[in-house]
């Protein structure tokens, strides 16, 4: 139980973490590509801590970084959200948004549960999510609420990702609904913006089922770990 | 070990790692930003350190080098051992360790009780030329513990530690 939910935050954190790394050197601005990069810092530095504490619970002699670089695609328990592809830099904001906006609820409540371990690690990262959620909430203000251009972008962000959004609340996290609805609700009329309108669904990544793009982002990441597998840090 | 002994060779390390210093911030030391937590005596003694931020790539040189320090000075069966909770806040730099901060042109953080007798989040003060006029550029900068600010007066762009 325990040892799912490590791996399942040690996942999202890992493979976002990931994504946002894409961006170094791409940024629209130093500025943001000194942000994006710093949330992915972050990211992957939790999903240390969390595969960290997967492998010791599993007891099978891996470690985090066995984790991260040693398993397919369908062994990954990562949110469908979390892998896909950047896009434009709306669609990575809309994404940091809606995303940080869950990470930061669940791992608030975690902070207080009874598996010390898990405790441990998320009341340290909460607060750094905490200011991920501020700064990807205050962005989608400024483009939802900017140009005619950024408007129609960060509806366009939105609409991408928000068949994603349900996946969110399985396995556990359904409480979480109501906190997290009337947060990006708050968020989206400060923007100028509607809430998407409701679709159906995509889920599976929890179980392994994953879009293409996760093939293709772990053939980048585990690409020298695997060519090389005596390599060390 | 009797508690004379025991507070001598805590003060002793508490010393060693007051000359140990943070690598991405060189002007204070890893006791002074409080990485530090506890020297817990015993036998053998531990010392408990903590990371500032899950990803900063600073812990790795950091836990070495207080390794490091330790062995130098002959205390290699003094064990070092890394505690996450409770979690590091800005509130543990020590005051003399602000000062440097401020001398370094780094705008020091502001303590929880300082946030909480004002509404608002303060603006930074700029290190330059002491104004509380001053605008964030960005809330991410050079690391991960500062965002990027700049003086309203005297124009000059500067790091101020992100308050956790
Ligand atoms: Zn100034």
């Amino acid at each position: 139980m325990a040892h799912d939910l490590a791996v399942r935050l040690g996942d999202d954190a890992l493979i976002l973490g990931h994504r946002l790394s894409e961006w170094c050197g791409h940024a629209p601005t130093l500025e943001l590509d000194l942000a994006l990069t710093n949330i992915g810092l972050d990211l992957i530095g939790q999903a240390q801590l969390f595969l960290g504490l997967a492998a010791a619970a599993e007891g099978e002699g891996r470690d985090a970084d066995a984790l991260a670089y040693r398993r397919t695609e369908d062994a990954f328990q990562n949110c469908l959200l979390a892998e896909q592809p950047n896009g434009d830099f709306a669609r990575t904001i809309a994404r940091q948004f809606l995303f940080s906006a869950w990470q930061e609820l669940l791992l608030r409540r975690l902070a207080d549960a009874a598996d010390q371990e898990i405790a441990a690690i998320a009341g340290k990262a909460v607060k750094e999510v905490t200011y991920h959620a501020s700064f990807a909430a205050g962005w989608v203000v400024r483009l939802g609420d900017g140009t005619a251009e950024s408007h129609q972008r960060m509806i366009a962000g939105l609409d991408w990702c928000w068949r994603f959004t349900g996946e969110l609340f399985e396995d556990g996290c359904a409480a979480l609904r109501t906190e997290w609805d009337a947060r990006v609700d708050k968020v989206l009329a400060q923007a100028g913006l509607d809430a998407p309108e409701p679709v159906r669904g995509i889920t599976g990544g929890r179980r392994g089922r994953h879009s293409e793009h996760l093939g293709h982002l772990l053939a980048q990441m585990q690409y020298l770990p695997r060519a090389y597998p005596d390599a060390v840090w | 070990m009797s508690a004379t002994i025991a507070e001598r060779l805590a003060a002793r390390i508490y010393e060693i790692l007051g000359a140990v210093p943070d690598p991405e911030i060189p002007v204070i030391s890893v006791v002074e930003l409080g990485i530090v937590r506890a020297v817990r005596a015993g036998v053998p003694a531990v010392v408990v350190i903590t990371p500032t931020y899950s990803g900063c790539p600073a812990t790795v040189a950091i836990n070495k080098a207080v390794r490091a320090a330790l062995d130098d000075a002959g205390l290699r069966d003094v064990v070092v051992k890394t505690e996450l909770s409770p979690a590091w806040t800005t509130d543990w730099i020590s005051d003399s360790g602000r000062a440097k901060l401020l001398a370094y042109g780094i705008a020091p953080p502001e303590t929880t009780a300082e946030r909480r007798a004002r509404r608002d989040a303060a603006p930074a003060i700029c290190p330059q030329c002491g104004t509380g006029r001053t605008a964030e550029i960005s809330q991410f900068g050079s690391t991960p513990c500062k965002a990027l600010w700049r003086c309203l007066e005297c124009a000059e762009p500067f790091d101020r530690f992100k308050c956790i």
